[in-house]
């Protein structure tokens, strides 16, 4: 009889087995943790070497690097869960420079107690994000923490890509008269979250719209070397970013409420928790702004992209000291877009 | 004066209960406040209870008095900032 | 989305404020107070005056729970917060209004009390069937439209016989509010601000009913339009006072048939009669005390009175210096009155509750209408 030339550990239980601390700790039983979980999702020659290090070639130009934790909760939502969203909400930033994405890299803060079959569910789904979107997940840290003191997971990730020559794009471009243009419906993300979390108790079959980004910013890059600024209006919403993009550049906007287009479960979630669908968050949707010469060709290239497919003209930048945002209301009066105020409480009265 | 919303009942579920629609949304509040609630009302919805039926008659009315207001009066009126129009 | 969409129609609107301008008296002030927060909200949120005549104006009245409360009744919350195996349930707007010494609900929390914002008041009574060890007070606030609620909130934890729920009761009634603002002129008050008309309150109509107010038309000589919520609805209303004051008319009208009727919500009526008794006086930031203008709840349900259950004082507190929400509450002086406002004030770092709250006509004006004012 053969003697097997090493010890052949019992494979992790997935499905009913739990994080504990070994698998934090550096030794055998993370390298197993690595191994059976975090490589077959992530499978690529880079990561398969086995440094904690990914070493890799890069093409010439000016490299763009982003990095964002994801802290959110519920970690399994509609259209989504934490790992997805890593993915998606890295690679999108990246893809605001105008960049070509290339390779992210993911550290995972664990409870101890995580189920491994959660664990594995959402290193899957990252894997066949990064896989859709073709960036490589080339590097990873995993740390275990005691009960209670991280919920349930935390992930970072970071990530780079290259910007080809002459493409100009920043916060700080935008230029009075240039038009504002966004992708499609907003507020999807953030109502998808708010309604499966506890105590809100309404049912929708809305999906959160964590998408990658990178594809349609190409084709829109492709069509409009031109463009200003691109940015996805996550945390804070659309009005977040557009009030950003007025400091960077020290100009204002005027928008047309009648043009931004919100999905109706949207508009209903909204209007039970008194939210504005502008200040809700995104995960899958871009602005842009760009000169008005060009704009019915970026709209065009847009539309033609199945993440594009609602894109429409919602404003114009103008010239304005006070930088405000403001916004011809449906009934033609006019009010300011503001950044929220803190925490988002809803009205009862 | 509070925040209150027109929704309209689906279906009554447990006692005083039932599931109400706002565009897609389906919510469970109370219609303990309401005569006779029957899916297909409108109702207002304020903190997770119903207030008052919408009276569909009354609503009919309220909209034939807004369009019986002359057209001939909005040549005149423009108002003071932009109109509304998408570029 | 039927019943909300018509009524924030852009042509609609613009049918009803063509009329506005045709039928208001060139030379003729009209000052028409919309008491309740809410509207003075949709005022600003649709940029309702960017439609009016110069010579229409809006007074924001101080119907706005979350502002009229006196500070010392949060500081008496925040207290009930601190104290050991409390949950202190609150709907979110309370949340941050700031109370004495820089408190706040919020700030509480940060500091381990235990503080959870509810959407309705079943949601506190269920906390407290889970929490079976812990006392849930419920820090009830609001108009007329929040009390049914209230009530039903304390009958249901009386027949579930509940031994660790209560309810901390700073309900206030709109009737008594609408009185003090007509009588300040008369009583002397050196800021009070004369008045043509009224909006009337869009929900705490559908409960009490357009009936209260026929006093006001009848005794003050007062036009009252009770108003739905939407743009529209406002638009409506206006003209309806626009046309009773060219008329020489004093009615109550009721633009919201949709939803109000003379007699009002019976069964919520009688609800707040079995639970509530009103107390003879309560003090309301802004307007001072005014008799018989708010709630109790009755000895009946006393061990459902978190005053009864906790012996936490009223101590009477002033606001922050140079605060001005007492006359921006009573319509006396606008929000850019206020030397704070902007400046020191906030939503992000706010000195009084017309900045917290989104109904306070500081907050409105603040995240919708400050660019109507050049930067100081």
């Amino acid at each position: 009889m053969n003697a097997p030339s090493r010890i052949a550990m019992r494979r992790l239980d997935l499905t009913t087995g739990r994080i504990d601390l070994t698998h934090g700790a550096g030794g055998r039983a993370m390298q197993q943790l690595i191994g059976e979980v975090f490589r077959p999702a992530f499978d690529n020659p880079i990561l398969a070497r086995g440094d904690d290090h990914g070493l890799f070639d890069v093409p010439a130009g000016r490299m763009a690097m982003s990095t964002d934790s994801f802290v959110v909760s519920p970690l399994f939502f509609p259209g989504g869960n934490i790992g997805s969203l890593a993915v998606h909400g890295t690679v999108n930033d990246v893809a605001m420079s105008g960049a070509r994405v290339l390779y992210l890299s993911a550290g995972f803060v664990i409870e101890e107690g995580f189920p491994l079959a959660d664990l594995q569910r959402i290193v899957q789904s990252m894997g066949d994000a990064a896989h859709a979107a073709g960036v490589t997940i080339v590097a990873g840290d995993t740390k275990v923490v005691e009960h209670g003191k991280a919920d349930g997971l935390f992930i970072n990730t970071a990530g780079v890509g290259i910007a080809p020559p002459g493409i100009e794009i920043s916060g700080d471009r935008a230029r009075p008269g240039d038009i504002i243009l966004i992708s499609g419906t907003m507020g999807d993300h953030g109502i998808a979250i708010m309604a499966h979390r506890a105590g809100l108790e309404f049912e929708t079959t809305l999906e959160s719209d964590s998408a990658a980004l990178n594809g349609l910013v190409a084709a829109m890059v492709g069509a409009v070397p031109g463009i200003r600024v691109l940015r996805d209006p996550t945390r804070g919403g659309l009005a977040a970013a557009l009030n950003e993009i007025c400091h960077q550049s020290g100009v204002g906007m005027f928008l047309h409420e009648a043009a931004v287009p919100v999905k109706p479960d949207v508009i209903g979630a909204c209007e039970l928790l008194g939210l504005d669908p502008l200040n809700v968050a995104n995960e899958g949707k871009l602005l842009a702004v760009a000169p008005a010469a060009y704009a019915g060709r970026l709209l065009d290239a847009m539309r033609d992209h199945p993440l594009g497919r609602d894109a429409v003209a919602i404003g114009e930048v103008t010239a304005d000291p006070s930088r405000f945002v403001r916004m011809a209301t449906r009934i033609g009066g006019e009010r300011i877009v503001d950044w929220l105020a803190g925490e988002q409480l809803p009205r009862i009265c | 004066m509070c925040l209150a919303i027109p929704v309209r009942i689906v279906a009554l579920t447990s006692p005083g209960m039932a599931k109400v629609a706002l565009g897609g949304i389906i919510k469970e509040i109370s219609v303990m406040l309401i005569e006779d609630p029957q899916p297909g009302d409108y109702v207002m919805l304020h903190v997770g209870f119903a207030l008052a039926k919408i009276d569909e008659e009354e609503a009919k009315r309220t909209l034939e008095l807004l369009v019986e207001l002359d057209p001939k009066v909005m040549a005149d009126f423009s108002p003071a900032d932009a109109e509304a129009e998408a570029p | 989305m039927k019943h909300l969409d018509e009524y924030r129609d852009g042509d609609t609107a613009r049918h009803v404020a063509a009329a506005i301008h045709r039928e208001a008296e060139p030379g003729r002030l009209y000052r028409l107070m919309e008491f309740c927060g809410g509207h003075t909200h949709t005022i600003f949120r649709y940029g309702i005056e960017d439609l009016l005549p110069a010579n229409v104006e809006m007074v924001h009245g101080p119907g706005c729970p979350v502002c009229v409360l006196p500070i010392g009744r949060l500081d008496m919350a925040i207290r009930m917060a601190r104290r050991d195996g409390v949950i202190l349930a609150s709907y979110g707007d309370m949340l941050r209004v700031p109370g004495s010494k820089g408190q706040s609900l919020m700030k509480a929390k940060a500091e381990g009390a235990d503080v959870r914002m509810v959407y309705s008041t079943m949601d506190a009574v269920r906390l407290a069937e889970t929490n079976p060890d812990r006392e849930v007070i419920f820090f009830a606030i609001g108009f007329e439209t929040t009390t049914p609620p209230t009530a039903l909130a304390v009958e249901a934890a009386c027949s579930k016989r509940l031994t660790n729920f209560s309810v901390f009761c700073n309900h206030v009634l709109t009737p008594p509010a609408i009185g003090a603002i007509l009588d300040a002129p008369a009583a002397g008050d050196a800021d009070a601000v004369a008045i043509d008309g009224f909006l009337g309150p869009a929900h705490v109509s559908v409960v009490i009913g357009s009936q209260p107010y026929e006093v006001f038309a009848a005794h003050y000589g007062k036009p009252v339009a009770i108003s739905g919520f939407e743009p529209v609805d406002m638009l409506q209303s206006i003209l309806m006072l626009v046309r009773q004051l060219n008329e020489g008319r004093a009615e109550v009208e009721n633009q919201y048939i949709r939803a109000v009727t003379r007699a009002g919500n019976v069964r919520a009526q009688r609800a707040m009669a079995r639970v509530f008794q009103v107390l003879p006086a309560f003090e309301w930031r802004g307007l001072g005390s005014i008799p018989c203008s708010a709630l109790r709840i009755r000895d009946e349900f006393a061990a459902f009175d978190a005053e009864h259950r906790f012996d936490e004082p009223y101590v009477p507190a002033e606001g922050t210096k140079s605060c001005e929400c007492p006359a921006v509450l009573r319509g006396a002086k606008k929000p850019t009155d206020c030397k704070l406002f902007g400046q020191a004030c906030t939503p992000e770092t706010p000195l009084g509750s017309c900045m917290v709250s989104s109904e306070g006509a500081c907050a409105a004006y603040y995240a919708y209408g400050r660019m109507r004012t050049p930067a100081a």
